[in-house]
């Protein structure tokens, strides 16, 4: 018999993590099974990063547009707020059907409201713009 | 035994409590080996299809230019992807100068994994059902209730990978690949997940099998949801970045984007990656809004066609609108590309939620909901 405990944890959770192994496994082998039969031929000509054939000047890792650090931001709160969406879409079902819909809905409403006034604020901040 | 008609339970069946969806099996050994079984070939499936899909892809862009497409390798060129891999696996792998070498190693890998753990919950048939050869090949591998959930997790895991190759190859090219990546991955996602709460709403489970299931008693979602469906897949499209959202790979601009410095298979991983993802989008939306395994009509003729070949089928279909729309739309620009997500899409997928709230309070009020 399969212990409670691993029948609690749904088993297939289990098969998912096995699977997530067996991908990782596949993935490294077909990576490094090439070495039997690739060639190895570094020189310094070859390592340089290509730039489309002129010399690079400067170092990559420098700084960058500060636009991606905004949309990372505006990402992080409103992906979070669409999170909390996410349980009352699964009971809406349930709530509707024993009479609480109206309820439920308006709260939820609400919440759209106060997402809509931050995302109006964004907007018309200029978050949302990549060129002022 | 295996009869067309039985193969994965495509019938009408009632929608069976969430309790009673455990696997029958209760022997761990043999649970195990069907476990390892049913990935192994769910495993071989998603590898094949992807290499037949590159495939096709050349084939079907090919023919809208007026073209041939591969056909030395071959009958019709088929032997094609056999070709592309062999070439792969014999290419250097090079590691630049400026490279972070266990990073830039690791990436490719960090971003194949997600990309093929999704199809570990693709129901290819009643995922309640013992499937084929006595529960040896099961539908699914597994059929996990937070799904959608699971899914929508994966898809920001692979940005990690995008990240990492971009940031270690220590090229600039990568790296603005990388972060042009990074940013359109992140606002399509939130699209793509708000314009799945009104398929929630009406479905009220994450959980795939389920989702169908409920299409199968009722009618394909793509109908209810029609605003929610063009969300999805425009953003889609934008998460897995195909044409033309494939600003990450820009090839005028940005060579290759974040994979420029790989080479052999290192890129092939990524490559093999970006495909796959387009898959489990494509799977994802034939299971979401056109009834995944579920037949159109539960009669005779349909009914007999097993349910792994109508999911394929749908699949296919989405495949071919990839293709159609990268032969025939241009590149966005990249202001346009954010404008799109965060002005059009977004207002639109809030606007289908609240709808569907609204419409299904109502419908089940004066009953017109079952």
């Amino acid at each position: 018999m399969i212990p409670n405990s691993l029948q609690d944890f749904n088993l297939g959770y289990i098969s998912v993590i096995v699977f997530m192994i067996v991908v990782a496994v596949a993935g490294t082998t077909l990576i490094s099974v090439g070495v039997l039969i690739r060639p190895k031929r570094p020189s310094a000509m070859k390592s340089i990063p290509y730039e489309s054939g002129v010399p690079p000047v400067g170092r990559a890792r420098e700084r960058y547009s500060v636009r991606f650090y905004i949309i990372a931001m505006l990402f992080v709160l409103f992906d979070i707020e669409a999170l909390f969406l996410y349980p009352w879409a699964i009971n809406f079902d349930g709530f509707v059907r024993r009479g609480d819909g109206l309820f439920i809905l308006v709260e939820m409403l609400l919440f759209i409201f106060m997402i809509l006034l931050g995302y109006v604020y964004a907007w018309k901040k200029g978050a949302l713009d990549w060129v002022f | 035994m295996f009869s067309p008609a039985r193969f994965f339970e495509t019938g009408a069946a009632p929608i069976v409590a969430p309790e009673q969806a455990v696997n029958p099996q209760t022997d761990p050994l043999i649970w195990f080996l069907q476990t390892f079984i049913t990935l192994f070939v769910i495993m071989n499936v998603v590898l094949v299809t992807m290499a037949y899909q590159t495939w096709a892809e050349r084939k079907v862009i090919a023919r809208m230019q007026l073209r041939h497409g591969p056909n030395q390798t071959g009958p019709m060129g088929l032997l094609q992807p056999i070709a592309d891999a062999v070439k792969m696996l014999g290419k250097e792998f090079v590691v630049p100068r400026e490279a972070d070498k266990p990073v830039f190693m690791i990436a490719p890998i960090m971003s194949f994994i997600p990309a093929v753990a999704a199809f570990a919950i693709i129901p290819w048939g009643d995922a309640r059902s013992e499937g084929l050869l006595g529960g040896w090949i099961r539908p699914a591998i597994a059929n996990l209730n937070i799904g959608i959930l699971y899914m929508l997790a994966l898809s920001s895991v692979g940005v990690y990978g995008i990240i990492m190759a971009g940031y270690s190859s220590g090229n600039k090219y990568s790296m603005l690949g990388a972060l042009r990546s990074s940013g359109q991955v992140v606002s399509y996602e939130l699209t793509l997940g708000i314009s799945l709460i009104g398929v929630l709403i009406q479905s009220g489970t994450l959980n795939l099998n389920d989702i169908v299931r409920q299409q199968q008693a009722s009618i394909w979602f793509i109908f209810p949801q029609f605003f929610g469906f063009v969300v999805f897949l425009i953003s889609g499209i934008a998460e897995t970045n195909r044409n033309p959202f494939d600003l990450p790979e820009a090839e005028s601009e940005l060579v290759a984007g974040f994979h420029l410095e790989y080479s052999g298979m290192s890129f092939g991983l990524f490559y093999l990656a970006e495909y796959i993802s387009m898959n489990a989008i494509a799977a994802l939306a034939a299971i979401l809004f056109f009834g995944g395994w579920a037949p159109p009509f539960d009669i005779v003729p349909f009914t007999l066609i097993p349910g792994p070949i109508w999911l394929f089928l749908k699949f296919a279909f989405f495949l071919f609108l990839y293709y159609w729309i990268r032969s025939t739309l241009p590149r966005f620009r990249y202001d346009q590309l954010m404008g799109l997500a965060w002005k059009v899409l977004f207002p639109i997928a809030l606007a289908n939620l609240v709808i569907t709230a609204v419409v299904k309070l109502i419908g089940v009020h004066m009953g017109w909901w079952v």
